[in-house]
């Protein structure tokens, strides 16, 4: 993986830069002493790393803003950071960048349960933003797997989603207001407590950023009230097609499903050995939830039961107790860890419409055999979010290449059939070379252009998401 | 002046790229939206049609062009719908024409089932714009979740034709339900009426329109909701009994007055007719009787749990008594029928201004997109 290389200029100023942070920011919110800075080499996605010059972990917005006024003043790039969980490197600092971590700020800043929000400080976890309203029955719904250890700011800069989003959409449909510090120190609110932001929408455009634009600093989030009951259902089948087609029929049949989880045979083998969820060994299996009062689950699950029978299924199981509930989950639950026992792994991130799942999958059977390495999938069916789950073994020399070359062409066959290169990671440095495959150069361009009015001398998370070949004219000329 | 009106996308391209002087970009171009744009008028009724439909996935793809009704019968043949409820403008705007898909996402219109479905930034999935250079660019897709690059779609929804011209549309529909039903309360006052809606929109039972009205009969706090037949009657029992302390609540399940009463909701129906400027508020809902009560003169209906009030105000009311009360509570107004003289959008405080203003200057240098709109001065 390319990245450019660290600017002489900022590497020789370091102490001064330190000296000028340590004039405002109390001593436990710098660190730069190298045994501590390498904590923060890399994010979720581990095979890159690089130590930054300097980690500030500010405790508020006017902290956040001082600290960007210097970098803005120098020349140093910044990457901002929440937890650290982003699976596509975009937290991966550079030598010469100054990390501004926001997991200090982690405060619940107003409750409001008649106009159904919460505001907080971003660097709050996603779950417990959950936690602070559950008490009086609601919930924030975006759930990323990674909920217990995600920050809302990673969520916002990701447009994060989970196994729910089906139903409840993903951050960016749950979002109404921002603050967020510009690269200059210029702090902005955008939206509020009130739907539909005024102007452009820029909160739209914030989300989904990959911490590009701003420093986002505190979030107020729409929070609802909790389903009155929750229940899922089972459906094995001896063919991904007709399992594919029973997706489709189900979203055709107006019946509106929380979740559908989809797993194949690799990955049903691989969970039942380490988990032992009880699950059929068949080709495909569909996981359904429905939510609502007993009787509503009862009327929704009978019409998805009634489809899936059409089809013929190998099992058909619908969970009749809280523990059954949790059993058929767990499988789904332990998938990746699963895997992770038995193997080596690299988890792909694509989107594909919903009626090309047949061909995608049986396309991906076929490339797995020409290069030799095992394909699992496991994904949100409902939505075409598909994670495959390519094996290898990083000691074997050239393994870890293979694997990358066959990661991509996966991922342009999803481009290829309608989809596009990341349906929830993003795009980070992992998918950054990619996205000439799925857009024009003008299409970069005019988004790069976005990125020239919030941060025009492209100090803000460098490196990522455009290809470095597109973006080395604007990077090389704000230096 | 007659208008420029490009039959396919190259063609529109072309147009954009060759004009010397501001463009007035139309849907059906029959209605002008805030300070009317001194310029050329481009309209996009040559780019009509559907692309793509894939019911099983939900998603329909159609040029800008296409009458919103062309789009509402095709999915009805399916039994889809545009789920986030586009209000139709015309009977409160005194207008005809034929309104477009394309004008409905470039004005974000969305209707009563917002608050529950999101609205039509949150359905449309990908888009083809020309943008003021003549350059045709594409952004999205048309799946449900993407994160590959920056979200200038949701950038492109709601933003007047002022950063390009949309010729493409990928949007996400849904089923139509199979049953709807409406609870309604009469009598109560607008605090407490608000306060009811916001008591039903925080419990588990799924409403998909919350709105209080003026009725002949008096006034009406209603809750609608939609699903499978059981569902239906069990959700619209149980909110009986959580408001019971307010009154006994009417239950409406006839498929046609249902209609009737939502649509009437979704255009305003109660100001059509009748003398005075209408605003559109979009505040915090228990702020929302407090600042119609501040405003001489007002009327008020109020959709989305009172987040959504539509103010009907004595003519010429000064923009600045509006926008004061909004913007000590948070909020924004927007005049939709009135004197323009005051301004027609919300003023953004001055960093945002300057990022929307930065923008429009990328996406359009020779500011010759409907200049004037949304607050950028000719
Ligand atoms: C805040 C608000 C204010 C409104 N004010 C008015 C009003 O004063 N008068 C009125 O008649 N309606 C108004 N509307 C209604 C809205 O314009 C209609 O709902 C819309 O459907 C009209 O469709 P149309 O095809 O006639 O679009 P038009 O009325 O022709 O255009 C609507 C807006 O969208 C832009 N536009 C249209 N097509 C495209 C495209 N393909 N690409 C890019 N931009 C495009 C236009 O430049 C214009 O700014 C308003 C809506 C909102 C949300
Ligand atoms: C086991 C596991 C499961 C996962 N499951 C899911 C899943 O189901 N769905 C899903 O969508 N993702 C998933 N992820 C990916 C990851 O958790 C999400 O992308 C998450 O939103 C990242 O949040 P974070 O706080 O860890 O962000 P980080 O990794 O710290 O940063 C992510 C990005 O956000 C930017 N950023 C961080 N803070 C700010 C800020 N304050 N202002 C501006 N930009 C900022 C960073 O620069 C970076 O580009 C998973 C990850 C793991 C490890």
């Amino acid at each position: 993986m390319d990245m450019p290389k660290p600017n002489p200029t900022i590497l020789a100023r370091k102490s001064q830069l330190l000296d000028r942070l340590a004039s405002f920011l109390p001593r436990e919110a710098l660190i730069h002493d190298p045994a501590e800075t390498r904590a923060y080499e890399c994010d979720g996605l581990t095979a890159y790393k690089c130590p930054p010059l300097a980690v500030v972990l500010p405790a508020s917005t006017a902290e956040v803003s001082e600290t960007l006024k210097i970098c803005n003043d120098m020349g140093v790039p910044v990457v901002p950071r929440g937890a650290g969980t982003s699976l596509a490197g975009g937290a991966l600092p550079t030598e010469d960048s100054v990390i501004i971590g926001v997991a200090r700020m982690n405060e619940v800043l107003e409750t409001d349960y008649d106009n159904r929000f919460i505001r907080v400080q971003t660097g709050r976890t996603n779950l417990s933003v959950t936690g602070a309203v559950e008490e009086e029955g609601f919930f924030y719904a975006p759930d990323p797997s990674s909920q217990l250890a995600c920050a809302i700011s990673g969520n916002i800069a990701m447009n994060s989603g989970g196994a729910h989003c089906l139903k409840y959409g993903v951050t960016t449909n749950n979002l109404m207001g921002v603050t967020m510090v510009l690269m200059d120190g210029t702090v902005t609110e955008i939206g509020g407590a009130h739907l539909d932001a005024e102007g452009l929408d820029l909160l739209g455009l914030i989300c989904g950023s990959e911490g590009q634009l701003g420093i986002v600093t505190e979030a107020t989030l729409r929070i609802l009230h909790k389903p009155e009951g929750a229940r899922p259902v089972l459906i094995g089948y001896d063919s991904s097609e007709v399992a594919g087609q029973c997706v489709s029929d189900i979203i055709k049949a107006g019946v509106l499903p929380v979740a559908i989880e989809f797993m194949d045979r690799p990955c049903i083998r691989a969970t039942e050995a380490f988990a032992g969820a009880g699950y059929p060994d068949c080709e495909a299996l569909l996981i359904v939830e429905v939510e609502g009062s007993d009787a509503e689950i009862d009327e929704q699950l009978e019409t998805i039961m009634d489809i899936a029978r059409k089809h013929d299924p190998v099992e058909l199981r619908q969970s009749s107790s809280d523990d059954e509930s949790k059993r058929i989950w767990l499988g789904r639950k332990s998938a990746f860890g699963a895997m992770g026992k038995i193997n080596d792994y690299m988890c792909l991130d694509g989107t594909i419409p919903v009626n090309e799942l047949p061909y995608v999958l049986k396309r991906i059977g076929e490339m797995s055999k020409e290069y030799g390495l095992d394909v699992a999938n496991v994904f949100h069916a409902g939505d075409g979010n598909m994670h495959p789950l390519i094996l290898f073994d990083a000691n074997k020399e050239g393994d870890l290449e293979l694997c990358e070359d066959l990661g991509a062409d996966i991922l342009r066959l999803c481009v290829e059939v309608g989809g596009c290169l990341t349906g929830e990671h993003g795009v980070g440095i992992e998918k950054r070379d990619l996205m000439l495959h799925q857009y024009d150069p003008p299409d970069l361009e005019i988004q790069m252009a976005v990125k020239d009015v919030f941060d025009p001398k492209w100090l803000l998370n460098p490196a990522k998401v455009f290809p470095l070949a597109s973006s080395d004219t604007r990077r090389i000329a704000a230096e | 002046m007659k208008a420029l009106a490009p039959t396919s996308e190259a063609e529109l391209a072309e147009m954009v790229a060759s004009a010397s002087e501001p463009l007035r970009v139309m849907g059906s171009g029959t209605r002008p939206i805030g300070v009317p744009v001194n310029g050329q008028p481009l309209t996009t009724s040559g780019l009509s049609g559907v692309n793509l439909y894939e019911p099983g996935a939900l998603t329909l793809v159609v040029q800008s062009g296409t009458p919103v009704e062309d789009v509402r019968k095709t999915l009805a043949k399916e039994g889809q719908r545009l789920a986030f409820e586009p209000m139709d403008h015309r009977g409160l705007l005194g207008t005809t024409g034929e309104p477009t898909i394309g004008g409905v996402f470039a004005a974000n219109v969305s209707g009563p089932r917002r608050i529950q479905a999101g609205a039509a930034r949150d359905f449309l999935l990908g888009v083809r714009f020309v943008d003021g250079q003549g350059q045709v660019t594409r952004n999205g897709g048309r799946v449900m979740k993407n994160v590959t690059g920056y979200d200038l779609v949701k950038l492109m929804a709601g933003s007047f034709g002022t950063l390009g011209v949309m010729t493409e549309l990928a949007l996400k529909v849904l089923p139509a339900s199979h049953q709807t039903a409406t609870i309604t309360l009469s009598g109560l006052d607008d605090t407490t009426a608000v306060a009811a809606l916001s008591r039903a929109l925080g419990s588990p039972f799924e409403i998909t329109g919350a709105a209080h009205r003026q009725t002949e009969d008096g006034p009406q706090t209603c809750l609608r909701i939609e699903g499978f037949e059981k569902s239906v009657a069990y959700r619209a029992g149980q909110l009986q009994t959580l408001l019971a302390d307010l009154g006994t609540a009417e239950i409406e399940t006839d498929p046609d007055a249902n209609a009737t009463l939502w649509q009437d909701i979704r255009d305003v129906a109660c100001f059509h007719d009748g003398p005075g400027d209408v605003w559109r508020l979009s505040v915090k809902p228990s702020d929302a009787p407090g600042i119609k009560a501040q405003v001489d003169g007002a009327e008020a209906l109020y959709d989305w749990g009172g987040g959504l009030v539509w103010l009907r105000v004595p003519q010429d009311t000064q923009a600045d008594t509006i926008r004061a009360t909004v913007n000590a509570a948070g909020g924004h107004a927007t005049l939709i029928r009135g004197n323009r003289a005051g301004g027609v959008f919300q003023p953004l405080s001055p960093p945002i201004a300057a990022l929307q203003d930065g923008l429009r200057a990328r996406f359009d240098p020779r500011g010759i997109l409907n200049p004037g709109l949304m607050g950028r001065a000719a």
